[in-house]
């Protein structure tokens, strides 16, 4: 299972990534895991504002349905069109090709809310 | 063995016919006379080309394919797949029930509507409401109903700010979806260690914006919410409804009453719970009970009895209006009314009784080799985790292909979605012990599989005639019309 270091994690399985005022976000490993073959992802649009904890999306796997938490609030400023067509790249690339939205935060101190990847993987492996 | 595999489609060869049409005994038409040119087809529908025999070959051969309660044990969780007894059969067909027209006047059809009406009556005391409709044809509709109502209420109270239903995490998947059709928006309360509705958490969700709370009991993990008196009381000072799904009712027959709990709104499953058969058998009926002061937005027409009559009222002026064409689905009515008269009040309860001994008796065979996440008393089904078998590698899907082999139907999987790698069982109270002992040792034998070569059930179904399907590939890239030009290809060669 991967966790990439540099990247922040919610308790919801969303990684985000910092990129200057913006973060971008997407689903871990673990998470693509679990869920299984990814046929289906449904992404906000741009311009729609998302609010922490709640759901701004969701994924069909194979055998569930789940939907997507915000790992924090915030607007939308682009959405990874690709997985329309291309939903395998959640379980192929969960960190880099299957990225879901990019989101310009309400108030930037809320990534420091989110767990490390050190912590991550330690909620991971206890469940 | 029976290897048909082609389709209908295959055996096609043009000319070939499989009837012969007399002579035309009525003036012939002329087409361009009354369809413009531009409505009218030119070419001949592409239909299969056959004769009679390929046929009944074809579709002999597929009907064998099929797996029911009839022909197997079909443990499928919160589905109820229980045996409906053929008494049933010989009821719905009568010909004074099954030579009816729906535009027949009332007075024609009163034998019809004492039996619906009957049916309303042991319904309401079954589920302790004071009032039914049977109009709904299935259980997402009869939830559909029943928020429709409860919005009504709502509306006619100048409430317009509960905006809110609450659902479970381990609600069935319908409840959201209906809350969302039903123009509110759905809240998650979570399921605490016991298994049950977390009250502290359900503290939390409740407020003025609260509708409602959707609730199964049993839920589906197969346990008893035993705080719902207290749940009742939550929604209710918060000035919310309660909506039973009544989806697993089977556990509580004669026991516990819905009504009795607090609910405002039931329904029942009459193809589950009282014997209509389902699951490609038959359609749905899912009719709603209501308390009191929702009495006044049921569906319309309602069935009323005015001196030794049955008529419909359509005085009705705060109703939500008619949810489906006539009177229900009639004929899964007749069954389930069959099936409550012959069973009476005591051999309900007992119907409750050994379901929920049933299940009781295979959680417990099977618990030494899976785990159970909830290891208490269940009711009329039980979840078991697939987790252990997953550090070997066979995950839930694959014990569920390899059942096949012994001619199971698997059990419910991946559901509730609160468990990680579930299985749901429900065996019903219509199985001998013997037929759960046999299912047990199957199980039993995949577990040991899964230890010993994982690939038997990594690999399954093996006796099936058609093995183990790309199911990723057909739901992303999925193949929804039969190619037409392949076909010309294929029978000229």
């Amino acid at each position: 299972m991967s966790v990439p270091k540099e990247l922040k994690y919610s308790e919801e399985h969303e990684w985000v990534k910092t990129e200057g005022e913006k973060v971008r976000v997407g689903i871990t490993d673990f998470a693509q895991s679990e869920l299984g073959d990814i046929v289906f992802v449904e992404l906000p649009e741009v311009g729609d504002e998302i609010k922490a904890d709640e759901p701004f999306g969701s994924v069909e796997s194979v055998k569930t349905v789940s939907e997507l938490y915000a790992p924090l609030s915030g607007t939308v400023v682009e959405v990874n069109e690709d997985l329309d067509d291309s939903p395998e790249f959640v379980n192929d690339s969960p960190y880099d090709k299957a990225w879901m939205i990019v989101v310009e935060p309400s108030d930037s101190s809320q990534i420091d809310d989110l767990m490390s990847a050190e912590d991550y993987e330690k909620m991971v492996s206890a469940d | 063995m029976n290897k048909e595999q082609k389709l209908i489609f295959e055996y096609s060869k043009a000319g070939r016919t499989g009837y012969s049409l007399p002579e035309l005994e009525v003036p012939d038409v002329d087409m361009d006379a009354i369809l413009p040119a531009e409505m009218q087809r030119t070419d001949s529908p592409e239909l299969p080309e056959v004769s009679e025999l390929q046929i009944m070959r074809h579709y002999t051969a597929l009907s064998t394919r099929n797996h029911g309660v009839d022909s197997g044990f079909y443990p499928l969780g919160s589905c109820t797949m229980k045996y409906n007894p053929k008494m049933n059969e010989d009821s719905a067909r009568l010909k004074g029930f099954a030579h009816l027209h729906p535009y027949q006047p009332d007075y024609q059809v009163q034998g019809a509507m004492q039996l619906m009406y009957e049916l309303q009556e042991e319904l309401k005391e079954i589920a302790g409401m004071d009032e039914v409709t049977l109009q709904p044809a299935a259980g997402a509709q009869g939830e559909w109903t029943g928020l429709m109502m409860i919005r009504a209420f709502h509306e006619a109270n100048g409430d317009l700010i509960r905006t809110k239903v609450i659902v479970p995490d381990s609600a069935h998947g319908t409840n959201p979806a209906s809350a969302t059709v039903a123009g509110f928006d759905s809240v998650t309360v979570k399921t605490d260690e016991r298994g049950l509705v977390d009250l502290d958490h359900l503290k939390e969700v409740v407020g003025e914006d609260t509708a409602a709370l959707m609730l199964t009991n049993p839920n589906t993990l197969g346990l008893f919410e035993e705080d719902i008196q207290e749940m009742a009381a939550i929604i209710h000072q918060a000035g919310g409804k309660l909506y039973y799904d009544g989806a697993n009712s089977n556990a509580i027959l004669g026991i516990a009453r819905p009504g009795d709990m607090g609910f405002d709104v039931v329904h029942l499953n009459l193809h589950k719970t009282f014997t209509g058969p389902h699951g490609g058998g038959g359609p749905g009926s899912g009719p709603v009970g209501v308390k009191k002061d929702l009495i006044a937005y049921l569906p319309k027409p309602l069935l009323v009895k005015e001196n030794e009559a049955y008529k419909w009222d359509y005085d009705r002026p705060e109703s939500i209006g008619r949810v489906k064409p006539f009177y229900g689905n009639f004929g899964i009515n007749v069954r389930a009314h069959t099936y409550i008269r012959t069973m009476g009040a005591e051999g309900l309860r007992k119907v409750s009784e050994y379901a929920v001994l049933n299940a009781n008796y295979l959680m417990r065979l099977l618990e030494p080799y899976y785990d159970l996440p909830y290891n208490k008393h269940c009711k009329h089904e039980f979840v078991l985790s697939g987790k252990r078998q997953k550090q070997l590698g066979v995950r839930t899907l694959d014990i569920a292909k390899r059942l096949l082999d012994f001619g199971y139907h698997p059990p419910t999987i991946y559901f509730p979605t609160n468990v990680e790698e579930c299985m749901m069982f429900e065996p019903t109270e219509t199985e001998a012990k013997e037929t759960l002992d046999e299912f047990a040792d199957a199980m039993i034998r995949i577990a040991k599989e899964a230890e010993e070569s994982p690939e038997t059930v990594q690999e399954a179904p093996h006796t099936t005639v058609i093995k183990r399907l790309d199911e990723t590939l057909a739901a992303r890239k999925p193949v929804l019309r039969h190619e037409f030009s392949k076909k010309e290809e294929v029978y000229q060669s």
